[in-house]
């Protein structure tokens, strides 16, 4: 028995490893892509070859940096207001316990309806242009932070307070070397869902009032049935949005895997 | 030996409620603790046992009373060298082990060859050497509370409060944890306060053991062991471990019952 394994071949590392998982994933993903375009045909999926290189002219061409610029800044913007106010709030609303009580159905209720019904609403507010972008995108996005922020800080265990007190650490250093940390790992997993989430929300700000930004030119790409068009800035999305997420997912689990 | 560490004189605790009558936890009570004892305290569960703690580790402020620690009164903050380790585990997860340890040192401004040596020393005396750079979760229970007892320990405190510091571990594990607090006792000369639910911890570890009432918790008796200074585990096996274990059981029956019946009636009201 252990002469015949010792004869047969052991696999290469390369064939366990993640990187084979995910060459096979990208192979299926890239023969469903072409299937989808055989069987549907141009006018409704490009194939990938040829979305690849309409991407490369696109990123080539003058008009497409603009567009870019300015969904990447309403985008930023959004971020940073959803993440800095969400965590604000989330931290009072976890430390004041009966405030964050009142707060928590209401903010999954919100958390939890389609935001297009707000847009309107939205757009009186702040008119068309890049403030109503970041104040939809910054909506999506604040929510999940402060529910799992306010999580985060709810749930940190009474005894290393107490432990650090018995320590004599109080005031700044007891928020810096153990609040903080004891924090961090559910608050990053906030600020990863509130990134995909407030990226969604300006995108969608563009789509539905705006004159300029990827979201525009896509809707604009609908309404002329563009199909290259379409097809390549769906593809710049979802890399973005994609390798960002494994980035933050990465540091996610490096994290929560300590806690 | 003999000379007072730490004096508690009609200590009393009443937590005030909203909406309810007033509920008296603790006292009054009176102890002196002498310098390098190892006393244990065991109670029916609620009966404030580590409300008691609290109010030695200055954690909370007594309503009534006063705790005296080398002749100083403590007042609602922690004096300098008190130890508490705790029952819950108290490691802190972002922290490797060493880390861990040397918290409390780096946050008085130790230099840093001293944090290490420190450490070290403490790493070696818990047989933690081997996981220094390992991050709590990957330890067990019973390591995890070896870090949080090493952590206590490079303070160098000469007082040291256990809370149901080996509650949460097995029973063969905490025998054995019992004779390395032992060990630690005898190298340091600490004085020793454990709280403990465990009978057979509180008469196999201890010089005395203190036997609380139910609610409002007071002394019952205080019961003397009598052990050599270089007891370890051993002696459970012996008559006279016996004899003080069921000693401890007799007293502790009927305050237990009474606990249960508290318990019992509060349900139903």
């Amino acid at each position: 028995m252990s002469a015949l394994e010792a004869q047969r071949p052991r696999a290469p590392s390369w064939l366990a490893g993640r990187g084979f998982d995910t060459a096979v994933f990208a192979a299926l993903v890239l023969l469903l892509w072409q299937g989808a375009h055989l069987w549907g045909g141009e006018v409704a999926m490009t194939t990938p070859l040829g979305t690849l290189l309409f991407t490369a002219k696109t990123l080539a061409s003058a008009e497409f940096w603009p567009h870019a610029y300015a969904t990447l800044s309403a985008f930023l913007i959004a971020l940073v207001i959803a993440a800095s106010s969400g965590i604000l709030i989330g931290a009072v609303l976890g430390f004041h316990r009966l405030s964050g009580e009142v707060a928590e159905p209401v903010l999954v209720a919100i958390y939890s309806i389609p935001k297009v019904t707000l847009y309107p609403i939205i757009l009186l507010f702040f008119g068309i242009g890049i403030a109503a972008e970041v104040a939809f995108g910054a909506l999506h996005g604040i929510i999940p932070v402060i529910l799992f922020t306010m999580n985060a800080v709810r749930n940190i265990k009474p005894v290393y307070i107490k432990s650090a007190r018995v320590m004599r650490v109080s005031g700044w250093p007891l928020f810096r070397t153990v609040l903080l940390p004891a924090t961090l790992p559910e608050v990053f997993t906030g600020l990863r869902v509130g990134f995909s989430l407030t990226l969604i929300g300006t995108l969608l700000s563009e789509m539905f009032g705006s004159k300029r930004g990827i979201g525009f030119v896509l809707m604009q790409a609908i309404g002329l049935h563009n199909m290259d068009v379409i097809m390549s800035l769906t593809f710049l999305l979802v890399a973005f949005a994609g390798s960002v997420n494994v980035l933050l997912l990465a540091i996610d689990h490096r994290l929560h895997r300590r806690a | 030996m003999s000379e007072a560490h730490v004096v508690l004189d009609g200590v009393t605790r009443v937590f005030a409620r909203a909406a309810q009558e007033p509920l008296h936890a603790l006292g009054p009570i009176d102890l002196t603790l002498k310098r390098g004892e190892f006393f244990a305290v065991v109670g029916p569960s609620g009966c404030g046992k580590s409300t008691l703690l609290d109010a030695i580790a200055g954690l909370s402020v007594v309503t009534d009373g006063v705790v005296r620690i080398d002749g100083q009164a403590v007042a609602g903050s922690v004096p300098p060298g008190v130890g508490v380790v705790f029952q819950d585990d108290a490691s802190f997860p972002w922290l490797t082990v060493e880390d861990n340890i040397a918290f409390g040192l780096r946050r008085q401004g130790v230099d840093g060859a001293e944090v290490a040596r420190r450490v070290a020393d403490a790493l070696s005396l818990m047989g933690l050497t081997d996981f220094a750079r390992a991050y709590p979760a990957q330890l067990s229970g019973g390591m995890r509370q070896r870090v949080c007892i090493a952590r206590t320990l490079v303070l160098q405190p000469r007082l040291i409060l256990l809370d149901e510091p080996f509650g949460a571990l097995d029973q063969q594990t905490r025998l054995l944890m019992g004779d390395e607090l032992l060990n630690l006792w005898r190298k340091t000369g600490a004085t020793i306060l454990l709280i403990t639910h465990a009978l057979d911890e509180a008469a196999m570890l201890s010089d005395r053991v203190g036997v609380m009432s139910a609610r409002p918790g007071r002394f019952l008796e205080i019961v003397e062991t009598r052990w050599p200074r270089d007891r370890d585990s051993t002696i459970v096996s012996s008559p006279e471990f016996g004899a003080a274990a069921s000693r401890l059981w007799t007293l502790l029956r009927a305050e237990s019952l009474k606990a249960m019946q508290h318990q019992a009636r509060a349900q139903t009201v």
